[in-house]
């Protein structure tokens, strides 16, 4: 893999991370990440729709008229959220009953259409799909640590397995402390990449 | 550019419409079996099970199950009961036996906080309490209100919509006996 390769995939992770750099996806990163197997799976699904719809975009983005670009770009994210709608609704209920609304809201996530314009729009088809790969592990690692953050305090387990009896901090579980949680991961992820 | 838009949508309701197909037997399937899982759960084991009845539980258009006996007696019946909870609409499946007690409860579907409400569905203590619950002697209300449900910790409103889901199926059931 060349130079230019690997770091349109690695800067997903830290110098374009969507969560702690872009501050994009607000809304699933706050809602979703209630315990570390919830927030896994969001980004998972993200990926999935992000890596697709940027392959996709950057093979149609020559021939797509200027003027329309945008609802081709959206009609074609729409259905590749709706098509892993149907099949997590077939196969995986169980994650399916969690995640519930917020896997159509993926089409609307700030993240997908952000790279479908930024990206995948200018670059080839395997250029854009590393951005996508990058960029979709960067959301779920976000995800993950902060659903583990928040499930460590919030419900004093982690990945569902308990190590305390009882109730954690109960305001991480909720809307208050996704955010704070959030803003700390956000002063500890900038501090360390400052300094690299 | 109509043209362009055209095209990509008709391919996209063509990728959809074949996912849809393939996909719908599959989510058919899985509903089916999350709800006789559930009427399962609270019903005792072994029985036959009647289709879907409909009738009205706490004022809303709803449906019954009827576990017959051998004999083809009504052994146990499965009611489905839906209740506004604290995040949305609250449904359980109330499972009582002929003489007006509660069997047990299961929670089919809800989208209460993760952490707290949610714990309606996980919390043994107070979904046991429900068990062979009998509302001829005991109030189906939380504590707080003067019952004789121990409340969810920090979730009151959640107990009382489960109390409320549990009582309204245990209404329906009286007028489903006296027809």
């Amino acid at each position: 893999m060349s130079k230019r390769k690997l770091d349109i995939f690695t800067k997903g992770f830290f110098k374009e991370n969507p969560t702690f750099v872009l501050l994009l996806g607000m809304c699933p990163t706050l809602a979703t990440t209630t315990s570390a197997i919830n927030g896994l799976s969001m980004g998972l699904a993200t990926l999935f729709v992000l890596v697709l719809s940027n392959i996709v975009i950057s093979a149609i983005a020559p021939v797509v008229p200027d003027k329309v670009h945008i609802p081709v770009y959206i009609v074609v994210i729409a259905t590749f959220v709706t098509i892993l709608q149907f099949a997590m609704q077939a196969y995986t209920p169980d994650m399916y009953k969690t995640l519930g609304l917020f896997i159509p809201l993926i089409v609307v996530n700030c993240i997908v259409l952000g790279r479908a314009e930024a990206f995948a729009s200018k670059n080839g088809i395997v250029d854009s799909a590393l951005d996508g790969l990058g960029i979709g592990f960067g959301f779920t690692m976000a995800l993950t640590v902060l659903g583990m953050v928040r499930e460590i305090l919030g419900s004093g387990s982690i990945f569902g397995w308990k190590f305390i009896s009882g109730d954690g901090l109960l305001v991480f579980i909720m809307a208050p402390g996704a955010f704070i949680a959030l803003g700390y991961l956000m002063v500890l992820f900038n501090k360390i990449a400052k300094k690299n | 550019m109509a043209l362009c838009l055209t095209l990509v949508c008709l391919v996209c309701s063509a990728l959809l419409g074949g996912m849809y197909a393939l996909t719908a037997e599959p989510i058919a399937k899985t509903n089916a079996d999350i709800l006789r899982a559930s009427v399962n759960a609270v019903l005792p084991e072994g029985g036959e099970l009647s289709e879907a009845v409909p009738v009205e539980v706490g004022g809303q258009a709803s449906e019954y199950y009827v576990s017959k006996s051998s004999d083809g007696t009504p052994a146990a019946y499965a009611i489905k009961s839906t209740t506004a909870g604290f995040g949305g609409p609250l449904t359980v499946m109330v499972g009582l036996t002929p003489d007006g007690k509660v069997y047990n409860t299961s929670v089919l579907s809800h989208t209460e906080t993760p952490g707290l409400g949610a714990k309606c569905t996980e919390d043994e203590h107070f979904m046991n309490q429900f068990k062979g619950f009998d509302p001829s002697q005991k109030i189906l209300t939380v504590k707080k209100d003067g019952g004789d449900v121990d409340a969810i910790t920090a979730s009151t409103i959640t107990s009382r919509a489960y109390s409320l889901a549990v009582k309204n199926a245990v209404e329906a059931f009286k007028t489903i006996k006296g027809e």
